[in-house]
């Protein structure tokens, strides 16, 4: 679905990616971990063209997305991404957050759009919130919203970007309850994240990121039985035992 | 001691709502499509496109460089022919459509500085929610960003368009009779100047004000 092949970026001279190369297979759910300032959310970043890369290529679901004759919008379109910060719109209503990428970007009618979007807040448990604006939901909920809004475009992948940092530690589990559950379904996944719970239920494979690089890509059992690199140990000892 | 008449005002109150009315109408012509240009100046001027943000800005420094009443002057010495040459001499009142030319095009220049400030003052990751969702630029501009960004500047512009309303008076240059310029010409022909710019300095000074108020009041309920 996902493939990662060689990629490396640079922010004028400072190199951000150096060289990463993994791939995501349909049904698979990948989390990227590893230290901040280690790449994993320009990594996610590129898979959607959200940031350009110099070197390497990506395709999702074979379309290369650093190809300038690509169609990003329309690839876009079909890839589901949620955001550390949520990034609702607030000066629409939660069913306007719902509906307008689905009726401006896929052409489905009104009535269609907001059948859709109120089944899927119905999902995430927030069907009485329908009419609020984002201000007056919680992080959690606003999260929940979000994953909602991207599962509307009926996405053939998701990608997470840090879907719980933002969020006050009681509202983690709310958020990571429909991330569970979509994974579960078999929704292809990539998630960057430090929530190793959710990895260990969850995950196939870890991808394990340090100074832009991918240093550890392993099968979860493998990933946390016996990592290979040293600083892969050390972070995980570090996260694990607190 | 200077004594006042005010006796010519009563019977110049229908020339001076003429003028008045003059006033609104390069007022809100400006307004209007300052906003408009100046949206598209803004945007252009945030444009990755270099050529176009450069185009955008060189607009934007020309009309904030040079004093309005030389752009009025200017407009009306170049607009008439230019118009004459497509029109013949069907036009009406040539002073007025300079005058409403020169108006919009200065006003586009602040005004795309405000628009840029708001569009500015967005997260960054609503443009990059807008796009994930397939929306093109363009869509995520208009239809996430720009509605937020006018309502962060929404006061903003409406200070500018109060200072916009005083400064239509410098249309007297051209002999347009606005507001201002009407009270001139009745103070000038009835020999009562003082008590005439009085009169209209204090309709100037109503209007503002209350303008001006109501934008505070918007203000704190914005900041709410």
């Amino acid at each position: 679905m996902i493939e990662i092949n060689q990629v490396s970026k640079w922010y004028g001279s400072f190199q951000v990616l150096t060289d990463n190369t993994t791939r995501i297979n349909t049904g698979e759910v990948v989390v990227v971990c590893g230290p901040s300032g280690s790449g994993k959310s320009t990594l996610i970043k590129c898979v959607n063209g959200l940031e350009a890369f110099q070197q390497g290529t990506i395709t999702v679901n074979g379309v290369s997305v650093g190809d300038p004759a690509t169609n990003l919008a329309k690839l876009r379109s079909h890839v589901g991404m949620v955001f550390q910060h949520f990034e609702l719109f607030p000066h629409m209503s939660i069913t306007e957050n719902l509906t307008i990428a689905q009726t401006k970007v896929l052409g489905r009618s009104q009535d269609e759009a907001v059948s859709k979007g109120l089944a899927l807040l119905d999902r995430v448990g927030l069907r009485a919130q329908a009419d609020k604006f984002p201000g007056q939901l919680s992080g959690g909920q606003q999260q929940r919203v979000a994953i909602a809004r991207a599962l509307a475009m009926d996405p053939i992948c998701m990608l997470f970007d840090e879907p719980t940092s933002a969020l006050d530690p009681e509202m983690i589990n709310e958020v990571l309850d429909v991330m569970v559950e979509l994974a579960q379904e078999g929704m292809t996944m990539m998630c960057v994240t430090h929530e190793m719970g959710f990895a260990r239920k969850v995950a196939h494979r870890v991808v394990f990121m340090d100074h832009g690089q991918i240093v550890e890509d392993a099968a979860k059992d493998a990933f946390f039985g016996t990592p290979r690199s040293e600083r892969a140990q050390q972070f995980l000892s570090k996260i694990l035992n607190h | 001691m200077y004594e006042f008449d005010w006796s010519s005002i009563p019977g110049a109150l229908p020339l001076l709502a003429k003028g008045l009315m003059v006033t609104f109408e390069v007022t809100l012509t400006a307004i209007v499509v300052g906003i408009v240009w100046g949206t598209l100046l803004a945007v252009a001027r945030l444009s990755s496109n270099k050529l176009v943000s450069f185009a955008a800005a060189s607009y934007v420094n020309l009309f904030r460089s040079v004093p309005l009443v030389m752009v009025i002057l200017w407009f009306y010495l170049i607009v008439p022919q230019l118009l004459r040459s497509v029109f013949g001499d069907a036009l009406g009142d040539i002073r007025l459509a300079s005058a409403l030319i020169a108006f919009s095009l200065f006003e586009a220049a602040y005004y795309s500085e405000i628009i840029r400030a708001g569009i500015q003052s967005v997260a960054r990751g609503q443009i990059a929610a807008g796009l994930a969702l397939g929306m093109t630029y363009a869509q995520t501009m208009r239809l996430v960003v720009l509605p937020q960004a006018f309502r962060n500047m929404t006061p903003l512009l409406l200070t500018q368009a109060v200072i916009l309303f005083q400064d239509t008076s410098l249309v007297y240059v051209i002999g347009l009779s606005d507001f201002f310029g009407t009270a001139y010409k009745v103070g000038d022909r009835d020999g009562r100047l003082v008590e005439l710019l009085l009169f209209a300095g204090a309709i100037y000074f109503i209007i503002s004000f209350a303008a001006s108020q109501l934008v505070k009041r918007l203000e704190s309920r914005y900041a709410r």
